[in-house]
């Protein structure tokens, strides 16, 4: 696809297999992406390819498959780090964001963190960027501090900036929140955090998939995202560092391939991003991460942008007319990811899940692995819609006539 | 019976006017647990009499339709009954109470919860050990 060309999302739709699936005899509408996107034909093909034709460790070998798998793997990290404005010395890949915080957490924490330190994440955060500090600061006899959320789902500055005052070692942040949906000005709260000598932390994972992201402009020392959230295979996802800030880490796994040499009693490490990188490591799905990062670009990230933000007030408009239904956080598609978070009347998110499920659809129900968000919400659980590049209005209107059908079953 | 045909006029009438809602002033068994997964929650309280009879039963609780009617209808049950019978009450008991819901395996706990937690209180009880492998998955 040109970038010239119109955005039609039906021949997007068409590069997704799985899309032509029924389920319970209806047409498959999937409104899951926050949790995982599907992948196109291109990202499949290059796993069946990598497979069939050159599968073999890399870095090691000099038989020709050995250096085309290596080619291949190097050069999907060169185009993903090239995605987010990187280069390929600074990424590091990963299992996904999870394993990102959690290098971070011990390669950087471990030397970094002294007791009394105070750490700071905030209350939108996915767990996966409150439990590795909870973990750190335990073991550092550190504290966390969270800031505080505004009541249209914002992030409370003046709260940030309180505990700025107390020069924080770590600040951690999401770009982009899995529930709410709230896109963060992660390069303003960078540099404040970095001004009061914070080292800084961005959760990516809903943002690199939805946005232009260039990592240069947000100016964190960490920043983190996941490959399965952005149309490629589960189990790869990428953690960016400036070089000299990887170099001054201790090792997180230690074992093959992040070493240079090993002695008994001691051993050197290899140079960076492969000092992160020790055992084999998970190529075919780093190869697809490089189809998936190659097919958001041949679209151009600004018009996935452009189309959730049009799919987004599209569904903001539609659902509002349905009784009952209440959306959370920010209302304005321009500072939101297309993510809509919400309830309808007393109706249990899983009882909605199921109800949907009966008419091909999926939603996510649940805390979305954010508790001290739910808590914040008071409410146990959301619904949660969200969006990828091949949503169509279509699948809107099915929700909105799944939610209009939940609504006759529960009486509303 | 499939998907949301569960949701039959007595499912959602035990979810909105759930009865046995509430807290004993005097209790002698009391458990708590949730479901990780979704987060439902249900706590049960029981007096005992005379005879290891279930003299008074209430639950509290928070969640799906399904769980919360689930644990409602379960203490309409108990209530009454030796503490033995609580051992010997099965899921394929609660499916019944249930209406025999053709439940996906998600939503199979969501039914269950109620039973488990009652289950535990009454093992705990008796002194006895419960394994909620065997009995509740």
């Amino acid at each position: 696809m040109l970038k010239t060309e119109a955005f039609d999302v039906e021949k997007v739709r068409a590069d997704f297999p799985i899309l032509n699936r029924k389920v319970h005899g209806k047409r498959l509408v999937y409104l899951d992406n926050a949790a995982t996107t599907q992948k196109p034909r291109a990202v499949i093909d290059a796993l069946v390819d990598y497979y069939s034709r050159y599968n073999s460790n890399v870095h090691r070998s000099v038989h020709t498959l050995g250096e085309e798998a290596t080619e291949a793997y190097e050069s999907a990290r060169e185009r993903t780090a090239s995605f987010v404005g990187a280069k390929a010395k600074e990424l590091v890949f990963v299992r996904g964001t999870t394993e990102a915080t959690n290098l971070v957490r011990f390669a950087w924490g471990a030397a970094n963190v002294k007791k009394g330190d105070l750490l700071v994440t905030t209350l939108m955060e996915h767990h996966s960027n409150i439990v590795p500090w909870q973990l750190l600061a335990k073991s550092r006899e550190a504290t966390l501090e969270f800031v505080g959320l505004n009541s249209d789902g914002t992030l409370d500055m003046d709260s940030f900036e309180r505990l700025l005052k107390e020069a924080p070692r770590l600040v951690t942040v999401t770009h982009c929140s899995n529930v709410l949906g709230t896109i963060n000005d992660v390069a303003a709260i960078c540099a404040k955090a970095r001004s009061a000598g914070a080292t800084t932390l961005v959760d990516g994972a809903q943002a690199v998939p939805h946005l232009p992201v260039d990592v240069g402009a947000v100016g964190a020392d960490f920043y983190a995202f996941s490959g399965h959230k952005m149309l490629a295979p589960t189990g790869i996802g990428a953690l960016i560092a400036k070089k000299k800030t990887l170099e001054e880490m201790e090792p997180f796994h230690g074992g093959g391939e992040m070493i240079r040499e090993v002695f008994l009693d001691r051993s050197t490490w290899n140079d960076v991003p492969y000092k992160f990188e020790a055992g084999t490591v998970n190529i075919a799905d780093a190869i697809g991460f490089g189809a998936a990062v190659d097919y958001l670009n041949a679209i151009g990230m600004d018009r996935v942008r452009d189309h959730e933000v049009r799919l987004l007030d599209y569904a903001m408009q539609a659902l509002s007319k349905v009784k009952g239904f209440g959306a959370y956080g920010p209302q304005d598609s321009r500072g939101k990811g297309g993510v809509i978070s919400f309830n309808l009347a007393d109706v249990h998110p899983h009882d909605l899940a199921t109800i949907l499920d009966e008419e091909g659809i999926a939603i996510r129900s649940g805390h979305h692995c954010a508790q001290p968000l739910m808590h914040w919400l008071d409410v146990a659980a959301t619904s949660r819609a969200s969006f990828a590049v091949y949503n169509s209005y279509d699948d809107i209107d099915a929700l909105k006539a799944g939610l209009e059908k939940a609504g006759k079953i529960f009486k509303l | 019976m499939s998907g949301a045909d569960i949701y039959r006029e007595i499912i959602l009438d035990y979810y909105r006017n759930p009865r046995n809602f509430g807290k004993l002033e005097k209790y002698d068994i009391d458990a708590h647990d949730v479901n990780p997964l979704c987060g439902d929650e249900i706590e049960v309280q029981v007096r005992v009499g005379d005879g290891q009879k279930i003299e008074e039963i209430k639950f509290t609780g928070k969640g799906c339709a399904i769980s919360q009617a689930s644990a409602s209808m379960l203490t309409e049950l108990a209530k009454g009954k030796q503490l033995d019978w609580v051992k010997q009450v099965s899921k394929e008991d609660v499916f019944k109470m249930l209406g025999s819901p053709d439940l996906g395996p998600s939503r199979v706990k969501c039914a269950l919860l109620g039973m488990k937690v009652l289950k535990t209180g009454v093992y705990g009880y008796l002194g006895a050990h419960y394994d909620d492998e065997d009995e509740a998955d």
